[in-house]
C-alpha cells in the first residue's frame, strides 16, 4: 500500500543556486499528485529530493524535513534504503542496454542479493503485467535486450523495473515527455491502475496530463510552491493570479 | 566546376529553383566529391592494412616451411644439430603473459575505476592519469631494467616472476586508460537508473557501469595483452631466456620474442630459419587469444542490445 508524504521547509542548492525554497506540502497516500511548472522552477529537483537522488550531485545541498510514512527519510535511514521503498521512473527511458527484459526487471532485486529463481520469475511476471507491457514481450523476456523495445515499452519495462522493488511511492519525472501519444496514453491509463496500490507523484509539463490523472496538483514557480489544492480547484478557480496565468497559457 | 565549389546554402538554393541548368553541374560536382571522399577513405584504409598484410605473408612464406610437429614439441637443438623446436619458448611466452595478465588487468581496471568513478577531478587523479600517460611512453628496455633492481638484485637471480612482473606493469597504462574512457562512456542515466532502484554505490559501479562498458575494456586489456606479448627488452633482464624445460616461477624462462631474437641474431641459416618459424606462431598465437577472448566474452549478447 501506498503511503503518505509529509515534507516541511525544505530547501535545495545546487552550488550557489537555490533551487528550492522553503517548500512545506503533505502528499496524500494513494493518490496521484502532479507538480506543474515551467522549466527550471525546481518541479525535478523537487521528486529527486523524496528518494535522495538529489544528494547523488556531489555540488547538491539540502535542508529540511521529509516524512514517507512517518518516517524521516534524511535522518532516520540510508539513502539506499529511501530508494528501495520510494521508485523512481525517469523523463527518457534508461533500461539497462547489457540486461534483457527479464533481467532489467528482476534487477532491483538481484542487484540486493535476491537470487530466489522461482519468485524472481513471479515478480517479474506481475511487474510487467501491471505496466502493461506482459503481453507485448512474454514470448522474448531473456532472448531481447531492453534496449532493442520502442520507446514507449522502455518507458513501461522501467516502471515494471521500479515496481518490481515493491516500493511504497513511486516517483515519475515527466515519465510520457519523450513519448508519442499512444504510449503517452498508455502510460497515464497505468497511472490510474497503480495509484490504487501505489503512492504516486508525477512531475509534467503537459498540463492536460496533470488535470487528466492526479487529484492533487501543485504549482512551482521559481522554486517556490505558489498553489498546491486539488486538481479541479487548480484548473478551474485557482487562488494565486500566477497558477490562473501559467495554466491559461498567459505566462511570459 | 570550379565555380560550383564555391557555392553554399541559400546561392544554391536559388540556383537549383531559378536555373535547371546548373542544377545539373550541382549534382555532377557532389557526384565527384562523393566518389572522390570514398575513394580517398579506401585508399588510406588500403595504405594502413597493406605493409600489415605484407608482413604477414613474408611470414608464412618464410617461417611456414621450418613448421612441423618438432617445432611444437622439443626444445631447443645446441648448434649444429638438426631439428629442435620452441616449444619450451611458447610454454614460457603462456606462463609471463599469464603472470603479466593477473598483474596488469586487475591493477589496471581498478585504476581506470578509480579515475573515472572516484576521483573525478582529485589532485590524486590528475597524478594518476598523468603518471599512466609517461608510463605508456617509458622504453620498454627501461622498464627491464626497473624490475632487474626491484626484482631480480633482491632475489639474486633471473626468473619468470621478474618478466611477468615486467610485462604486467607494461599492460597497466594502457588497460588503465581505456577501462576509464569506456567507463565515461556509460550514461550518466543508467547510473541513475541503478541508484535509483536502491542499489549501493559500490554494486552499481561493478553490476552495471562496469559491465556495460565490459566490451570496451576488454578490448583494452587484449591491445594491453598483445602488446607485451611480442615484447623482448624487458625480457632480456628479467625473464633472461633459458634454452631447456622450465615453467618455475622463480627459475629463467624462455620465451618466444626471447628465442626469435637470439635466433635471428646467430650465423645460422637452419636457426634464421627457425626464428621466421617463431615469429609466425607469434603472431598466430596473439591473434588466436585475443579471437578466443573476444569470443568467449561476446557469446552472451543479446539481439538488439547496443
Amino acid at each position: 500500500m501506498g503511503v503518505s508524504i509529509e515534507v516541511n521547509h525544505l530547501n535545495a542548492w545546487y552550488g550557489a543556486n537555490h533551487t528550492l525554497q522553503d517548500i512545506t506540502l503533505h502528499i496524500p497516500a494513494n493518490e496521484a499528485t502532479a507538480l506543474i511548472g515551467p522549466s527550471g522552477c525546481g518541479k525535478s529537483t523537487f521528486v529527486r529530493c523524496l528518494n535522495r537522488m538529489h544528494e547523488t550531485n556531489p555540488i547538491a545541498k539540502v535542508t529540511g524535513e521529509v516524512k514517507v510514512g512517518g518516517q524521516d527519510i534524511y535522518s532516520e535511514t540510508s539513502a539506499v534504503e529511501v530508494r528501495r521503498r520510494i521508485g523512481m521512473v525517469f523523463q527518457r527511458p534508461n533500461p539497462f542496454p547489457t540486461m534483457s527484459i527479464y533481467d532489467n526487471v528482476a534487477s532491483g532485486l538481484r542487484l540486493n542479493g535476491f537470487r530466489n529463481r522461482r519468485v524472481l520469475d513471479e515478480v517479474v511476471e506481475r511487474s510487467l503485467k501491471s505496466s502493461a507491457l506482459w503481453d507485448e514481450v512474454k514470448d522474448e523476456l531473456k532472448k531481447k535486450s531492453g534496449a532493442s523495445l520502442s520507446g514507449g515499452q522502455q518507458q513501461r519495462l522501467c516502471i515494471a523495473r521500479a515496481l518490481a522493488v515493491d516500493p511504497e511511492v513511486l516517483l515519475m519525472d515527466e515519465p510520457a515527455s519523450a513519448l508519442d501519444p499512444v504510449s503517452t496514453a498508455k502510460i497515464e491509463d497505468l497511472i490510474f491502475q497503480l495509484k490504487v496500490q501505489y503512492t504516486i507523484v508525477i512531475v509534467t509539463h503537459n498540463m492536460q496530463q496533470a488535470a487528466r490523472v492526479a487529484e492533487r496538483t501543485g504549482f512551482f514557480l521559481n522554486g517556490r510552491l505558489v498553489e498546491f489544492d486539488s486538481t479541479h480547484k487548480i484548473f478551474t478557480n485557482p487562488g494565486d493570479k500566477r497558477t490562473e496565468d501559467y495554466i491559461t497559457g498567459r505566462f511570459g | 566546376m570550379g565555380g560550383d565549389q564555391g557555392r553554399t546554402g541559400e546561392g544554391s538554393l536559388s540556383n537549383m529553383a531559378n536555373q535547371p541548368k546548373s542544377s545539373t553541374a550541382n549534382r555532377r560536382w557532389r557526384w565527384f566529391t562523393n566518389h572522390m571522399a570514398s575513394g580517398l577513405a579506401v585508399l588510406s584504409t588500403i595504405l594502413v592494412i597493406a605493409p600489415l598484410v605484407a608482413i604477414f605473408i613474408d611470414l608464412v612464406y618464410k617461417g611456414a616451411s621450418s613448421l612441423n610437429l618438432n617445432f611444437f614439441t622439443k626444445i631447443p637443438a645446441p648448434v649444429g644439430e638438426e631439428g629442435g623446436g620452441m616449444a619450451n619458448a611458447i610454454v614460457g611466452s603462456a606462463v609471463l603473459l599469464g603472470v603479466a595478465s593477473m598483474l596488469g588487468i586487475p591493477v589496471g581496471i581498478a585504476a581506470g575505476i578509480y579515475l573515472s568513478e572516484y576521483g573525478r577531478g582529485s589532485k590524486l587523479s590528475t597524478v594518476v592519469r598523468f603518471t599512466a600517460d609517461v608510463l605508456n611512453g617509458v622504453p620498454s628496455i627501461v622498464m627491464g631494467v626497473a624490475v632487474y633492481a626491484l626484482i631480480v638484485v633482491p632475489t639474486k637471480g633471473y626468473s619468470a616472476l621478474a618478466g611477468g612482473v615486467a610485462l604486467g606493469i607494461m599492460m597497466i597504462p594502457t588497460v588503465a586508460r581505456t577501462t576509464e574512457e569506456m567507463l565515461l562512456m556509460v550514461p550518466h542515466s543508467i547510473r541513475e537508473a541503478a541508484l535509483g532502484l536502491g542499489v549501493p554505490n559500490w554494486r552499481s559501479m561493478i553490476s552495471i557501469t562496469l559491465k556495460t562498458a565490459m566490451p570496451g575494456v576488454i578490448t583494452g586489456c587484449m591491445l594491453a595483452f598483445a602488446r607485451v606479448a611480442g615484447e623482448t627488452a624487458p625480457l632480456i633482464f628479467t625473464a633472461f631466456g633459458n634454452q631447456f624445460w622450465s615453467t618455475a616461477l622463480n627459475q629463467p624462462i624462455a620465451a618466444l620474442p626471447l628465442q626469435i631474437y637470439v635466433y635471428a641474431l646467430s650465423p645460422y641459416d637452419e636457426w634464421h630459419r627457425l626464428a621466421w618459424a617463431g615469429s609466425l606462431v607469434l603472431i598466430v598465437l596473439i591473434v588466436v587469444s585475443v579471437s578466443l577472448v573476444r569470443y568467449v566474452t561476446t557469446r552472451g549478447v543479446l539481439k538488439g542490445a547496443s
